[in-house]
């Protein structure tokens, strides 16, 4: 048991609140905020010292009755959007959500006006007499 | 219909660009959030010593750069002789923010490698460092006069990076 309970401890999360709408809400925040020191993890996943720090800063954020939305303001104050796993919506972060919306609706219109062309064409049915008569109309 | 063909090929030739200068970027660097906007007040007490207060009051109206190193950070050795140069040669006071720390450790180092710093704050909790926005060592900041944030380096400085990203900034503040 003794062996075992160091691996269960490797990273200080546990449980923060006895209350637990707050320990909730403390899960969800440090699972949506990155850990600036390694940058492919979460607060919740990392054990590096920042994400150490931070998630000290949050539990006493939480604790002074601050709301999640002041909370992630007061990390992108000091570290960027960046900090967030999904940045919210300003002038700056615009491009990001709005970009992919667009993109997709480019390649829709494509899509569309390249299968409408297509099927203006004449079928070819391999009947080279009925080719021929619609080339012939097409041409008057 | 021409353009059917060539649109593929322009937007071939603007993603390439993109591309190449994306790649060369380093993306652990990222832009801080208190580029020319006042930089965060801070009340340490000094490594030196534990009853002295280094805070930002101590530059209040001068240009000054704010150091953050840690004896367990390589990068800080490495820059500590330009830092030493600079000091020297500069007119412009070095303080130290000392992030999570071992008080005796960088006591010898400051004691062995020589101190560039007018002050160095102790942040063993690294609070302060939070309230920055520091996310590696060493991070140099640049503050003007009136306490804005002019620059940010992250990674060790050298003489090339001083002369290109900070003396422009220093003259243009000296200047206003």
């Amino acid at each position: 048991m003794l062996l075992i309970a160091p691996f269960a401890f490797a990273i200080d999360p546990g449980r923060a609140f006895d209350d637990p709408e707050l320990q909730a809400r403390y899960e969800e925040i440090i699972s949506e905020v990155r850990c600036l020191q390694c940058q492919n993890e979460s607060l919740k996943d990392s054990n590096a010292f920042l994400a150490v720090d931070l998630r000290r800063e949050i539990r006493r954020l939480l604790s002074e009755g601050k709301t999640n939305t002041e909370i992630y303001d007061f990390l992108v104050q000091r570290y960027g959007e960046f900090a967030l796993y999904r940045p919210r919506m300003s002038g700056k972060t615009m491009l990001l959500w709005v970009a992919p919306l667009v993109l997709l609706g480019v390649g829709a219109i494509a899509t569309v006006s390249v299968v409408r062309g297509r099927m203006a064409l004449p079928l070819d049915d391999g009947d080279d007499e009925t080719d021929g008569d619609v080339r012939v109309t097409g041409r008057t | 219909m021409k353009l059917r063909y060539l649109l593929p090929i322009a937007a071939f030739g603007i993603l390439i660009p993109v591309f190449i200068i994306g790649l060369q970027r380093d993306p652990s660097e990222l832009p801080s959030p208190y580029i020319g906007k006042p930089a965060p007040a801070f009340a340490l007490p000094s490594l030196q010593d534990p009853d002295v207060t280094v805070s930002s009051d101590d530059y209040a109206g001068r240009i000054a750069l704010v150091n953050v190193w840690a004896t367990w950070c390589v990068g800080c050795r490495h820059e500590h002789d330009f830092l030493l140069t600079l000091a020297e040669r500069e007119d412009i006071p070095i303080y130290g923010l000392n992030w999570r720390d071992d008080r005796e450790q960088a006591l010898l180092w400051l004691q062995q490698l020589g101190n560039p710093y007018v002050a160095s704050a102790f942040d063993h909790d690294g609070s302060v460092a939070v309230d920055w926005g520091v996310y590696g060592a060493p991070e140099t900041f640049l503050i003007g006069p009136d306490g804005t944030v002019l620059h940010k380096h992250l990674s060790p400085l050298t003489e090339a990076i001083w002369q290109r990203d900070f003396l422009p900034k220093i003259d243009a503040a000296r200047r206003n």
